[in-house]
């Protein structure tokens, strides 16, 4: 039985990246020579690193900023995170209804879910499917703790090749075996220059954008889609009660990795604040949008916004007073709306369930069902964050929801709904 | 079954609905989450409805089939009961949320009336029930396959959309008209929704014979529009300035010159 080699970054990368975590400015580097005119400082100052798997509230909140509405804050924040959720889950949806690849049943396994359920025997394929998510969760406990300990140790360099070779790995290979199944599909003749061109430039965009700089909104639509590659290419891999228990099991552990004292999450998280350190960008999902403003002549107090990427910009054309020197361009200052940040393992975990209730079944009900109870989930987890302030897992509430309706739809409501559409009767 | 079939039955079912969604919720955040939070409750009512049915089918006598077609009755019943039930559990809950809201945040005025709340929520109570009566079938419209050839309706298809939309609708109207009851205590509007409700559901029972059934639905539909609309302040004056480009409230509040 041959294997699919994962990469190994990957599946530690899916619990680090399973988080909700508040926004927090990056790291300015801002030039001010006249500090009391920067409005950015006390953001600066309050902004606690955050962690990659915790929904936090903006700790860099400016103190009439908790005075606003809260609600009127967090409707719009949770928007900001349905949107890309629902396309995540979309892609994926629309994917597996259409290509059959991914939906097919296949031989070839992980090697992290090395037992088989082929067996007729009830008992023995719940054991086999226990056995598989025992190996999954302890490979990504181990992976993540190898992952602070790096990041306590210091070994940026290591951590950033790892993370570049996965998303490498994700952007390339992932991308083009989706293109091809793509192509099949639909039964389009392509030929070998013209893909590699186009995931060439797929590929080379997406890293730039995604480890460097880059329009933010093509930075997010890079993340929304090797979130769905991934989530597509579990939902292929891995077997069918395997995905279940792994799912109930990987929110057990999100819950405890960064709830507990001494859990690897949280330790990421409060050594990233101690550090005053953005977390790796790749493994975060940032709904926030990042403005440059400019500050013309500090005695002016004249400013100007751009809103734009992150570049800085050297405006040398400025109007000024005749009386003044003209001064080069000064400082620039990085000023971040507040927004929330949600881990990648959360978006690839919601499109696995709802993916999974697509590709069992056929049935639309279910999916629907899955993807309304997800949503909910996600909302809830917000209002808990606007509660408590604080980094919080934000798979337990989802996947727990996502898992009822999933079962209770297939099992219940199904039949149900059948029945009534062949009598056509409306409720 | 083509595309075309697809597609219009697609939009006949959810164009209105999505429509009213883009233009009215979509812009503001408030509104889309009370939409879906609606959408939830609904889930959660035929959850509920479904669960006594299945038990009820279990402990049955399955080889009978007016004894499953009378307890397919009994679960539409009890499911109207329970969506209605449902809908007043959302009711209180939003009430006591806007509360809590209010006193949390320094505002005086709630971010969203309790009327705007009423519309969202039938809204996502009828996106969902309309969802999940006309999504398989509109699913299946795309493959091959000949409609009616056992002997059955050739209109399935069609007469499910115009179906659908009408319950869409309805679901609206009858959360405006249902919150309003509860707010001003006027219980006779709410036992009008339950009662309406229950005749629409009942109507149905005469499928596949669509004329008994779609023409009284899409009355009572017409009817339930107009005393949702007066519900919600509307009236004959209203509807001229609206339609004349002469109502200064709405045009000032979207900052567009008379």
């Amino acid at each position: 039985m041959s294997v699919m080699s994962v990469s190994d970054s990957d599946e530690e990368l899916y619990n680090e990246r399973t988080a909700l975590v508040p926004a927090q400015n990056p790291a300015v580097p801002s030039y001010r020579p006249d500090p009391e005119l920067s409005p950015t400082e006390d953001s600066d100052s309050k902004t606690a690193g955050r962690s990659g798997g915790r929904a936090g509230p903006d700790p860099g909140a400016e103190p009439e900023d908790e005075e606003e509405e809260p609600l009127k804050y967090g409707a719009k924040h949770v928007i900001m995170l349905f949107v890309p959720v629902t396309l995540c889950m979309a892609v994926v949806v629309a994917t597996i209804k259409s290509v059959s690849f991914y939906s097919e049943k296949t031989t070839q396994q992980l090697i992290y879910t090395p037992f088989s359920e082929d067996t007729p025997d009830v008992g023995r394929r719940l054991l086999h499917s226990v056995l598989n998510t025992a190996i999954m969760i302890s490979v990504i406990v181990v992976m993540t703790i190898l992952l602070v300990v790096l990041y306590k140790n210091r070994c940026y360099k290591f951590i950033h090749g790892w993370l570049i070779l996965s998303s490498l790995m994700l952007l390339f290979w992932f991308s083009f075996m989706y293109l091809g199944e793509v192509f099949r599909t639909y039964n389009v003749a392509v030929d070998y220059p013209t893909v590699a061109m186009v995931i060439w430039n797929f590929g080379a965009v997406g890293m730039l954008c995604i480890h460097w700089k880059g329009p933010l909104q093509l930075q997010q639509a890079y993340l929304i889609l090797i979130s769905a590659l991934m989530a597509l290419v579990f939902i292929k891999y891995l077997p069918e009660w395997s995905t279940w228990v792994i799912l109930g099991a990987i929110s057990v552990y999100d819950l405890v990795a960064v709830l507990s004292p001494k859990g690897p999450l949280r330790m990421l998280v409060e050594t990233a604040q101690e550090r005053n350190e953005p977390i790796f960008p790749a493994l975060i999902y940032s709904s926030a949008m990042i403005w440059t403003v400019m500050m013309a002549n500090p005695v002016d107090g004249q400013r100007s916004e751009t809103g734009s990427d992150e570049e800085a910009e050297l405006n040398g054309g400025r109007a000024e007073p005749p009386s003044r020197r003209p001064r080069p361009v000064t400082e620039e200052e990085l000023e971040e709306e507040r927004g929330v940040k949600l881990g990648l393992g959360d978006f690839i975990f919601y499109s696995v369930l709802v993916g999974k209730a697509a590709a069992t079944g056929g049935d639309w009900n279910t999916t629907l069902a899955c993807f309304v109870a997800i949503l909910i989930g996600l909302c809830l987890t917000l209002l808990l964050l606007a509660i408590f302030r604080k980094a919080l897992p934000a798979l337990p509430i989802s996947i727990a929801f996502g898992l009822i309706f999933y079962f209770s739809t297939d099992f219940l409501v199904q039949p149900f709904m059948d029945n009534l559409a062949n009598h056509q009767f409306y409720i | 079954m083509t595309a075309a079939v697809f597609f219009g039955c697609t939009f006949i079912a959810f164009g209105p609905a999505v429509s009213l969604f883009l233009f009215t919720i979509a812009r503001e955040p408030l509104r889309v989450i009370f939409l879906i939070a609606g959408a939830f409750f609904w889930l959660v009512s035929l959850l509920l409805a479904s669960l006594v049915w299945f038990i009820s089918v279990q402990i049955s006598n399955k080889e009978s089939a007016s004894q499953q077609k009378g307890l397919l009755i009994f679960g539409v019943v009890l499911s109207v009961l329970l969506q209605e039930t449902f809908r007043f559990a959302y009711y209180k809950l939003l009430k006591k949320a806007n509360e809590g809201l209010l006193a949390l945040s320094q505002e005086e005025t709630m971010p969203i009336s309790i009327r705007q709340l009423a519309y969202v929520s039938g809204l996502g109570f009828g996106f969902m029930s309309g969802a999940f009566s006309v999504v398989n079938i509109l699913a299946d419209s795309v493959g091959p396959g000949t409609v009616g050839i056992h002997g059955d309706s050739q209109h399935y298809f069609l007469s499910s959309a115009f179906m659908t939309m009408a319950i869409i609708l309805l679901h609206m109207f009858w959360g405006v008209i249902f919150f309003d009851g509860c707010e001003k205590q006027r219980w006779l509007a709410v036992a009008a929704v339950v009662a309406s409700h229950l005749l629409v559901s009942s109507l149905t029972f005469q499928n596949p014979q669509y004329v008994s059934s779609l023409v009284p639905t899409y009355i009572v539909m017409f009817f339930m529009g107009i005393w949702a609309f007066y519900t919600a302040g509307g009236s004959l004056r209203n509807l001229k300035l609206c339609l004349t480009c002469k109502d200064k409230d709405f045009l000032l509040a979207n900052h567009r010159p008379r």
